[in-house]
């Protein structure tokens, strides 16, 4: 099998999967219990944790609050700005391309009563602060835009938005979860109040993330009950996930800038190598400025997700933003959202590295990739006369 | 998600391509909801001697579409024409339900094919279709 899904989920690495294990076994005390025996020692870890997530991201510790992942962690943020600010407003700005965690909550606050502004993207997926800005007023509490973007990878003017937020006095959220681990990310120097991670897109386990609260950023808790979390959020702490999420993302950051390397090299020889060699098909996203283990194609006459089964019966595996993946007959709305025509959007791919793909599967995949899409064609009404057209 | 037998027909489709002298041809769907169903049928003294697809679209799509044009072929016009999607859905094993959309439009195609046959022999019949308009998208002239 060649895994080329990470931006789904990635493989957990061995290293992570040991620092987990003490934590399931003998340390199996709980956090928040007063003992100190068996409490102690996950105590101590859950604080060396949350000082290694924190300074990944150039937060302070007490300002890491570990959520079930990136979901709960956008859903946190948003409905819990949203509930504590509403005697100061009822105006939320996001954008048309946001994961489906931020834009369901948002919906879900509109049918609360709350105006929310969808602010569109260029034809990279990229936001314009200037749009952002614009659609501030003073019922605005909260602006929240990703990091960047799962389907198509681009990466938005962060530090500009933020910088636009703090001057207007607007609390400032973004989705990182697929940039954490990829990208440098400096909550103070990009002026982000609130920020969501997710560990098992850097090669840590599933069901837990984190959510970055800025020193001060008043929100709403999610979830009530114990007092874990500093209060504010009950559950009892997923020491185990907490300690491989923190040792997960300690080592991505570590030697990203070599890592980047490696992997920008590696993506732009998929990007180059499928479109020298498949006709009729156009990269979605940025060409530079998108995360660097990610690439996104529209394959013009064809359907994703006849291309994914085809693709995944010969052992690669991919993802679609086509509308047969999800059950739906719309397109992806991150296609659409960068204006793409429903029948071009139907034929979307994305391929998505990390650090253990090799050069000789990028290879095995861009050669597989032109037969595939051909035999598709050829069943294609779409097709017929195209061939030798141009 | 999918039976053994839709990857089959997925992976393997019968009856791909076109039929140079079809005298029925019926184009079913649209690119805007992800698939179009063009069926070629060679009708000879009421009875489909030969049947072809092309087929833009999901997984569900393309075995549809190929075991729509195993069921009808050889048979006799009316015949084909009792071909439900329940009876595609069956011969393929199944199909998850999101994907039972995709049996309608093999069902719509086969009849659009047959109404394109009477309209070019001059039989003056219409086929009622299933008025399941959202599913089929065919393109009432």
């Amino acid at each position: 099998m060649i895994y080329l899904d990470n931006a789904a989920t990635t493989k957990m690495k061995d290293s992570v999967i040991e620092a987990m294990l003490p934590y399931f076994s003998e340390t199996f005390g709980n956090a928040s219990s007063t003992y100190t025996s068996a409490g102690q020692a996950a105590r101590k870890a859950l604080t060396e944790a949350r000082g290694k997530v924190a300074s990944a991201i150039g937060a302070e510790e007490k300002e890491i609050f570990f959520t079930s992942g990136g979901s709960e962690a956008d859903n946190w943020a948003i409905k819990g700005v949203a509930l504590k600010n509403k005697d100061k407003g009822n105006h939320i700005i996001t954008t048309t391309v946001e994961h489906h965690a931020v834009l369901h909550t948002c919906e879900f606050l509109e049918k609360q009563g709350f105006k929310v502004t969808y602010v569109p993207v260029d034809e990279f997926g990229m936001v314009n602060p200037k749009d952002i800005e614009n659609a501030i007023t003073d019922e605005t509490i909260l602006v929240s835009v990703m990091f960047a973007n799962n389907e198509i990878g681009t990466i938005n003017p962060i530090k500009e938005i933020g910088a636009i937020c703090r001057e207007k006095g607007v609390c400032f959220h973004t989705d990182a979860v697929q940039a954490a681990g990829a990208v440098p990310i400096d909550v103070k120097e990009m002026n982000i109040d609130l920020l969501s991670l997710s560990a098992h897109k850097f090669h840590g386990p599933k069901g837990v993330g984190a959510l970055y609260i800025r020193r001060g950023v008043k929100l709403e808790n999610l979830l009530h009950g114990g007092a874990q979390e500093l209060g504010r959020r009950a559950t009892t702490e997923n020491v185990a996930g907490i300690v491989g999420m923190a040792q997960a993302l300690a080592e991505a950051v570590d030697g990203m800038a070599e890592k980047t390397k490696k992997l920008v090299k590696l993506r732009d020889r998929i990007i180059d190598g499928i479109l020298e060699t498949v006709p009729y098909t156009r990269l979605n996203g940025h060409r530079t400025e998108r995360l660097p283990n990610n690439t996104s194609f529209c394959f013009r006459y064809i359907e994703g997700e006849s291309l994914l089964l085809s693709l995944d019966m010969m052992g690669y595996v991919v993802s679609s933003g086509s509308a047969c993946t999800s059950g739906s007959l719309d397109p992806s709305h991150v296609l659409l959202g960068i204006g793409l025509p429903h029948e071009i959007a139907h034929g979307s791919l994305r391929a998505s590295l990390s650090e253990f793909t090799t050069e000789e599967e990028i290879d095995s995949f861009i050669n597989a990739v032109g037969p595939i899409v051909q035999r598709l064609r050829d069943m294609s009404p779409l097709y017929e006369g195209v061939e030798g057209k141009e | 998600m999918y039976s053994e037998k839709v990857m089959d027909h997925f992976s393997n489709p019968r009856n791909v391509g076109e039929i140079a002298d079809a005298n029925a041809v019926g184009t079913v769907g649209n690119a805007k909801c992800g698939d179009i169903m063009k069926i070629y049928m060679k009708i000879e003294n009421d009875i489909i001697t030969d049947v072809k697809f092309k087929t833009f679209g999901c997984g569900a799509a393309v075995a549809t579409s190929s075991m729509a044009t195993e069921l009808v072929k050889g048979k006799t016009v009316d015949e084909a024409l009792q071909l439900t999607n329940k009876a595609v859905v069956e011969a393929l094993e199944g199909l998850p339900p999101a994907k039972l959309h995709c049996s309608v439009l093999a069902e719509e195609a086969i009849k659009a094919a047959i109404q394109d046959y009477y309209d070019k022999s001059g039989i003056e019949k219409k086929i009622e279709c299933s008025g399941d308009c959202a599913h089929c998208h065919a393109h009432h002239e």
